[in-house]
């Protein structure tokens, strides 16, 4: 207690604390999982596949550079000035920050420098196939390993301290980003994240500026069509968005804050201009882009559409629904039934638009018949259950039992294409319009219906099922709701994706789609539609234009998952009221000083007659 | 007519009798204490008038209509609501969100009208709101103005029990039960809640059943004393009765060692 009244003396002084002094002991720490993340990215042969492809020709390899790069990574965390505390003093980075970095870094470049010794002297390729000779060549920047002798334990001297040097380098360069001016840091990083995305996505980049007919910016920046950029390229792209960034950086006010400040007439003017520059941008987008990135970005826009629904159901009703893809199923299968001649038992050939009520209904029944047997179940034993359904509906589709209706197997193929009035849509590039349309719809649903009687009726099941039926919710019709909407939109995502590929087969929702779509709500950030929407970008989009890398996909996914619970459980933009509630402790703390520097308030002050 | 009579209710947890063959009456505009030492059955018998809980046997009437068998959001829409022992408010809602829940039962619009923003709706949201407010504002200044968009986990304890007080009496209800609403507050928030209490029955009419073990707030709220015991009513009356009456100061405090036998 004593504590605590001689801190309020010093607030109400105005007086602030010291800050904390940065913890080399955890930088060690750090290290040591800068270790571990570093061997691992070696041993599980990210480096030895990678090492081929250039990022800056001819000198910057990927393998390496994503090694190295954890160990930026990680001497950036290491090096990061603890959190300023209301009271506290900010903290001032300095050369204890550095030698955090270093030591970080460094650490985990000894880490390697250790493994290559392991693999010169002893065969670990019986555990680690991917510990090549090649792999070990790589890791020593080339300097030949010494030819191992019988009986004897060799040591690269000069491979080890280049190792421990480069890393440490990396680590001083992690750490150096704290001491940079937030207006520096807040351009250079931005310009050097681009370089890596102008490397990474050459082929977009490339299509993209054929796409506008600007082929001489392709040749200016890149080796060659295709390839790894240029230092010359590197270097304009860094100085062109570092550049970019420090002018933005020098505005006083953000571009919203001051549309914000427009009378409501302009406002109203600006909002319909942008929205039809966003159309246009749109609608010539997937021709800008070519086939391939309008077929990604079609996929992702289905995701995103699921995401969107199981947001509902798990985001805001709180029902942990695992068997979600049994509901994007049926939307394709009715949708596939009623357009496809090929459909085995009945065949009405309906367009897609006609058929788009009748799938409504059979999504509105589906989720009916799947939220019935649950309804008195809640948190673990309703997501066994749902997953138990969504394993039956992928069974049901895929046996020969249903085989006369569902084609078995075989699925359902000749599904016709979008058809509105005189418009057919055919290529994934027309299939974009149409998708972003319903991502709209369904993105406005979830906020409309976020601030309505049966959003805040969801919430309150949410938080406490009991206690909401007390206060007069119907349990039944609130949880047959969330399921029923959360049909619907996933069945639309189903119906929109089979008459996109022309075909639907049942081991196409396998219960994978059911945990993608949970790992973008959580990653994006529970209950917020921008949130989901970059879990959708990020977890979807992003590895199918990154086809090199899909042998990793899921062992990103992994990593991404651990590392954003431990650091962002939130998500990446979180709805607000979900960042305040896993961040209680640090408001708590701010409520309590906001009270005691603005003098007592009612709550201290006893007043006679209250 | 009472307003709520019970008749030879009875729930049993296993072996354990928590409510026993117990009958009583709530009249219209009464304040009705029920008292009893800890495990009385007290917080079993809110749970078996607002249906968490089914009874055994025996019979609940609100306003002649049997309660026994209702969901408890069907007995809430009768007009009956309540308010917890152990504060359980929606804590990731804000403060008037909790309290907007508790017209849930009062209001009608559906999911269509909130999708396509139809008047009514929008009427209806404005008039919740409204009324919501209105609520809050009962508390004099605790729960109002910057408050409103504050998350109810993020309130101090007096608050949240103020909080749950508003959302049952946001729900419209005709009898209020409220259980130990005075626990945990310090002596002057008791005198501050004491008089609420009083205020509830004069200017908005409920009819009031309260668990409190605070004999200074039932002394000077209850009309009536209620006192259980092991799940049997030990008597009632007025508080004067109760507080000399012999079986009540054993139950609360033991039976003397009976010397020299």
């Amino acid at each position: 207690m004593a504590d605590v009244e001689a801190t309020t003396v010093e607030v109400e002084a105005r007086e602030l604390l010291p800050p904390p002094e940065l913890d080399l002991r955890r930088a060690v720490r750090l290290g040591l999982s800068n270790v571990a993340a570093m061997v691992l990215v070696a041993a599980t042969g990210i480096v030895g596949t990678f090492q081929g492809r250039l990022i800056i020709d001819p000198f910057i390899p990927l393998g390496l550079l994503f090694l190295y790069m954890v160990a930026w990574a990680f001497a950036w965390l290491a090096a990061k000035p603890p959190t300023t505390l209301e009271g506290f003093a900010p903290a001032v980075p300095g050369s204890r920050n550095l030698v955090a970095g270093a030591l970080a870094g460094g650490i985990g470049g000894a880490g390697i420098a250790l493994l290559l010794v392991l693999m010169t002297n002893f065969n670990l390729r019986g555990i680690f196939i991917e510990l090549s000779p090649q792999l070990a060549d790589t890791l020593s920047f080339g300097i030949e390993v010494a030819e191992q002798e019988e009986g004897l334990f060799v040591v690269n001297v000069a491979a080890t301290l280049l190792i421990i040097a480069v890393a440490t380098a990396a680590g001083l360069a992690g750490a150096g980003v704290h001491l940079l001016a937030v207006r520096w840091r807040r351009a250079l990083m931005p310009g050097l994240m681009w370089v890596l995305i102008f490397a990474l996505f050459t082929d977009m980049i490339g299509q993209f500026f054929g796409g506008i007919g600007l082929e001489f910016v392709t040749d200016l920046l890149f080796a060659s069509r295709g390839g790894p950029l240029t230092v010359a390229g590197a270097v304009i792209v860094f100085v062109a968005f570092s550049a970019l960034y420090w002018y933005r950086g020098g505005r006083k006010t953000t571009l919203r804050q001051r549309f914000e400040i427009l009378p409501a007439e302009r406002r109203t003017r600006w909002t319909i201009g942008l929205a039809a520059v966003i159309l246009v941008v749109l609608w010539f987008m997937p021709r800008v882009m070519g086939p391939f990135v309008s077929q990604v970005l079609d996929i992702a826009g289905i995701f995103l559409l699921m995401a969107l629904g199981l947001n509902i159901v798990l985001g805001y009703a709180g029902l942990l629904d695992l068997g979600y893809v049994a509901f994007y199923a049926v939307g394709a299968y009715t949708a596939a039934i009623l357009t496809s001649p090929l459909s085995p038992a009945f065949s009405p050939e309906l367009g897609l638009l006609a058929a788009l009520p009748f799938v409504m209904i059979a999504a509105a029944i589906a989720g009916v018949v799947v939220a019935t047997p649950v309804i008195r179940m809640r948190g673990d034993y309703l997501a066994i259950v749902t997953l138990g359904f969504g394993e039956i509906a992928r069974i049901l589709l895929n046996s020969d039992w249903l085989s006369p209706y569902f084609g078995g197997a075989q699925g359902i193929t000749n599904i016709p294409d979008l058809q509105i009035g005189p418009l057919t849509f055919r290529s994934p590039q027309d299939y974009f319009l149409p998708i972003f349309i319903f991502v709209v719809l369904a993105a406005y649903i979830t906020l409309a219906v976020q601030k309505s009687r049966w959003g805040r009726a969801w919430m309150a099941m949410r938080e406490d099922e009991s206690v909401a039926e007390a206060m007069g919710i119907n349990i039944v019709t609130a949880k047959l709701s969330a399921f029923v909407v959360g049909a619907i939109l996933a069945s639309f995502g189903g119906a929109l994706i089979g008459s996109q590929i022309g075909s639907v087969f049942p081991h196409s929702f396998d219960i994978v789609v059911s945990i993608t779509v949970l790992v973008i709500i959580i990653v994006g950030g529970m209950g917020s539609v921008p949130g989901v929407t970059v879990g959708a970008l990020a977890l979807i989009a992003l590895p199918n234009l990154l086809r090199e890398f899909s042998e990793y996909q899921f062992l990103f996914y992994g990593v991404l998952l651990i590392a954003m619970m431990l650091v962002r459980p939130e998500g990446f933009i979180p709805s607000k009221r979900r960042a305040q509630e896993l961040h209680t402790e640090e408001l708590a703390q701010d409520d309590w000083l906001e009270i005691y520097s603005e003098g007592p308030t009612a709550e201290q002050v006893p007043e006679g007659s209250a | 007519m009472a307003m709520l009579d019970i008749n030879g209710l009875s729930k049993a947890f296993g072996g354990l009798r928590a409510i026993n063959d117990l009958t009583m009456h709530v009249d219209e505009g009464e304040i009705v204490s029920v008292i009893g030492p800890n495990g009385a059955g007290k917080t079993t018998f809110f749970n078996l008038v607002t249906g968490m809980e089914t009874p055994d046997d025996g019979n609940i009437l609100f306003e002649n209509q049997d309660l026994v068998g209702l969901r408890p959001n069907q007995i809430l829409g009768l007009g009956l609501a309540r308010t917890f022992q152990n504060v359980r408010l929606f804590p990731a809602m804000t403060v008037l969100e909790n309290v907007m829940v508790g017209q849930h039962a009062r209001t009608k619009s559906g999911l269509i009208g909130a999708i396509f923003n139809t008047p009514r709706h929008r009427r209806e949201e404005a008039e919740i709101e409204t009324r919501a407010k209105d609520v809050l504002g009962f508390f004099g200044s605790r729960l109002v103005g910057y408050r409103f968009d504050q998350l109810s986990m993020m309130l101090s304890y007096a608050n949240r029990r103020r909080l749950e007080i508003a959302r049952a009496m946001a729900t419209d209800p005709r009898l209020l039960l409220l259980d130990e609403p005075t626990a945990g507050m310090n002596p002057r928030e008791t005198r501050e809640l004491t008089e609420l209490i009083g205020r509830l029955r004069s200017e908005r009419g409920y009819t009031i059943v309260l668990i409190e073990h605070d004999m200074q707030v039932v002394r000077d709220v209850s009309d009536r004393v209620i006192v259980l015991d092991h799940g049997v009513k030990l008597t009632e009356g007025s508080y004067e009765e109760i507080s000399s009456n012999q079986d009540v100061i054993e139950a609360y405090l033991g039976r003397p060692a009976e010397l020299g036998t």
